[in-house]
């Protein structure tokens, strides 16, 4: 043992009994773990043997990880089987979100389906009205895409200001995923669909039967049911075994547990389309079938949940995504919005799906404001909140996409804030 | 149970379809109008059971009839817990009655009476989710009369009203005038905007409201474990 080590571990316990971000700062890189396993000594886990193959038949993230998990907000719904937890966006990178890790938003709980006993009707308006098994979706012509999903009520707590204190809950619900399915024009058109259908009820067979419309030409274009994401089938709580992906458009629609697709000549009016998922205006009327989500962006790291740690270089991340369409750039502010400079993006950048963006600088431990702005390809650039509210009003609760504001105090500590 | 019965037919058709194709007597008949072949015809009783939405046009109401009195006690014991005696809710479950003219205020209050567009909305959505965790058990008359309850809790129907589908065009919903179609594009044009402003784009930048203040966020320790 080095003789320098017993001094250095003193100073360590100082700076855990100091707890704080701003003695890490003081201190440069931060001192944590056991002397035992650092050089110059050999740790524990190179002088023993581990855990050898199919110990673990399904991988999971490391123990020391296990703060990386969804979180509800319990004040926010009456019972857990009808409310969302958040995705902790604050502690990953890269656009694929893990499948443990995607929110969850449900109305009736998880709907547990043993596939031998899945079927899907596709009926209404159709030549043939057809029933399918998993087996049977499986057999059709599939394709792999990557799209993000937003629920329409996400960054709903923060219309009447800053409010919770945590990009996971500010913006959590939100993740991207490879989703591998059935184009829905090519289900549909195994049953034919009938010239005066305009629109596709889809229906998931969970205990609040969830159903929403789809105008046809929707279903027709780039919607899929698909039954597996990054790779394997979909998880309960996203709706194993098979579920509906409308890129670019609210979650709401994109059924899980889907049971049944009916074509019909106009939409049908369900309570998710009309008393829920409809934006109440100041002038008491409520605009409908909203759709589509809007271009947006939320720096990821730092964050309220993930503060600064150290001065000097710095990377600052996030995410932006379109539902109209490609991500053409990110701009970033450290000033609350005063100057602006283009973030790098890198990695995929892929039609209605998150990209990754990155900007660099030096942080001297000064207060920062930090914000991002998403542009998309159609020219759309995310407004701020106070444009949004000048528009919409605060009632709205559904699609709040305006600028988020992060500041960074010398200490490190991130904040919630709105700004002039 | 009509649906297992057609799944069982439906292996048998296939069985004997394969056995006659074996002999070339089947052609490609089946799958000539069918673009894969994949998946069979659902038969109208699988189709019946799970066919279940109503429209606002009527298309889909079922047959029978409920009376605001019949609701009454069926309310009472399947639906105040949650909902409220009055419909004004218990907790946080969504309140059902009340809220009239509240829309504009800084509290909306969204019930039946006051923001439901449809009537039909109502049955469908009672029909396919409620009661909460009870799906789908009530009967056809039992959904008319408890759907009529609601009604006459919003002053929307009197006491002596019976639902059903002979009745179901005379009730009138109060906000049913309460929406539009999305027009973002239109009164939102000013956000395509070809020149977002990058420098000097306001002359002060004041924090004008914190999170901190508010303090609502879950106390988890692990979440701010690298600050506390």
């Amino acid at each position: 043992m080095d003789k320098d080590a017993p001094k250095r571990a003193a100073r360590r316990r100082f700076l855990r009994a100091a707890g704080s971000a701003a003695a890490a700062l003081a201190g440069g890189p931060a001192l944590a773990g056991n002397l035992k396993n650092l050089p110059p000594n050999v740790p524990e886990w190179t002088r023993a043997l581990g855990d050898g193959v199919a110990v673990r038949p399904y991988g999971k993230p490391s123990k020391h990880e296990a703060h990386v998990v969804r979180r509800d907000v319990q004040w926010l719904t009456a019972s857990r089987e009808s409310s969302v937890s958040f995705t902790p966006l604050h502690e990953l990178d890269g656009i694929i979100t893990p499948n443990g890790l995607c929110f969850e938003r449900h109305h009736g709980g998880i709907a547990e389906i043993d596939p031998e006993d899945y079927r899907l009707i596709v009926h209404g308006l159709v030549e043939r009205e057809l029933i399918f098994t998993l087996a049977d979706l499986k057999r059709f012509p599939r394709v792999n895409r990557i799209h993000f999903l937003e629920c329409a009520a996400n960054s709903g707590m923060e219309w009447r200001g800053a409010q919770l204190n945590g990009c996971q809950y500010t913006h959590g619900m939100v993740h991207c995923v490879e989703y591998t399915g059935v184009p829905l024009r090519v289900l549909l058109a195994e049953a034919g669909v009938k010239p005066n259908a305009k629109w596709l009820l889809a229906e998931g067979a969970d205990s609040a039967a969830m159903s929403r419309s789809i105008p046809l030409a929707k279903a027709m274009d780039d919607c899929l049911v698909a039954y597996r994401m990054n790779g394997e089938m979909l998880r309960p709580e996203q709706g194993y075994p098979a579920r509906l992906v409308v890129p670019g458009w609210e979650g709401n629609v994109w059924v899980k547990w889907l049971r049944r697709l009916k074509l019909g000549d106009e939409p049908w009016f369900a309570r998710e389309e009309t008393s829920k998922y409809t934006d109440l205006m100041a002038d008491g009327k409520a605009r409908q079938f909203t759709f589509v989500m809007d271009a947006k962006s939320v720096i990821t790291s730092p964050s309220p949940q993930a503060p600064l740690r150290q001065k000097g270089f710095t990377v600052i991340s996030g995410l932006a995504w379109s539902g109209r369409g490609k991500i053409t750039r990110v701009d970033v502010s450290l000033d609350g919005g005063k100057n602006w400079r283009e973030a790098k993006i890198d990695g995929l950048v892929l039609d209605k799906a998150c990209v990754r963006f990155y900007a660099e600088t030096e942080w001297t431990g000064g207060e920062m404001l930090l914000q991002s702005r998403a542009i998309d390809e159609t020219g759309y650039v995310q407004p701020t909140k106070s444009e949004l509210r000048k528009i919409r009003g605060v009632n709205s609760i559904y699609h709040n996409n305006g600028i988020q504001t992060w500041l960074v105090k010398p200490n490190g500590e991130v904040e919630n804030v709105e700004v002039s | 149970m009509a649906a297992p019965q057609d799944e069982v037919w439906s292996v048998w058709l296939r069985s004997l379809l394969a056995a006659l194709a074996l002999f070339g007597l089947v052609t490609t008949a089946l799958a000539a109008d069918r673009k894969l072949g994949i998946g069979r015809t659902a038969s109208p009783h699988e189709i019946a059971g799970w066919d279940i939405d109503v429209r606002p046009d009527g298309q889909g109401l079922p047959p029978g009839r409920g009376s605001v009195k019949e609701g009454e006690a069926l309310y009472v014991g399947k639906c105040a817990a949650c909902h409220g005696e009055f419909g004004e809710s218990a907790g946080r479950w969504p309140q059902v009655a009340g809220g009239a003219g509240s829309l504009k205020s800084s509290d909306p209050v969204k019930t039946v009476g006051s923001y439901f567009a449809h009537l039909s909305t109502v049955i469908d959505y009672v029909r396919r989710a409620m009661p909460f965790g009870d799906a789908q058990s009530l009967t056809e008359d039992e959904l008319y009369a408890v759907v009529a309850y609601t009604l006459f809790l919003n002053d929307i129907v009197d006491e002596n009203f019976v639902l059903s589908r002979e009745t179901f065009d005379r009730v009138k919903m109060p906000n049913a005038g309460g929406f539009h179609d999305d027009d973002r594009e239109t009164a939102e044009k000013a956000f395509w905007n070809p020149q977002p402003c990058m420098t000097d784009c306001k002359p002060e930048v004041r924090i004008t409201g914190r999170a901190r203040v508010i303090d609502v966020t879950p106390d988890d320790k692990a979440i701010r474990r690298s600050v506390d």
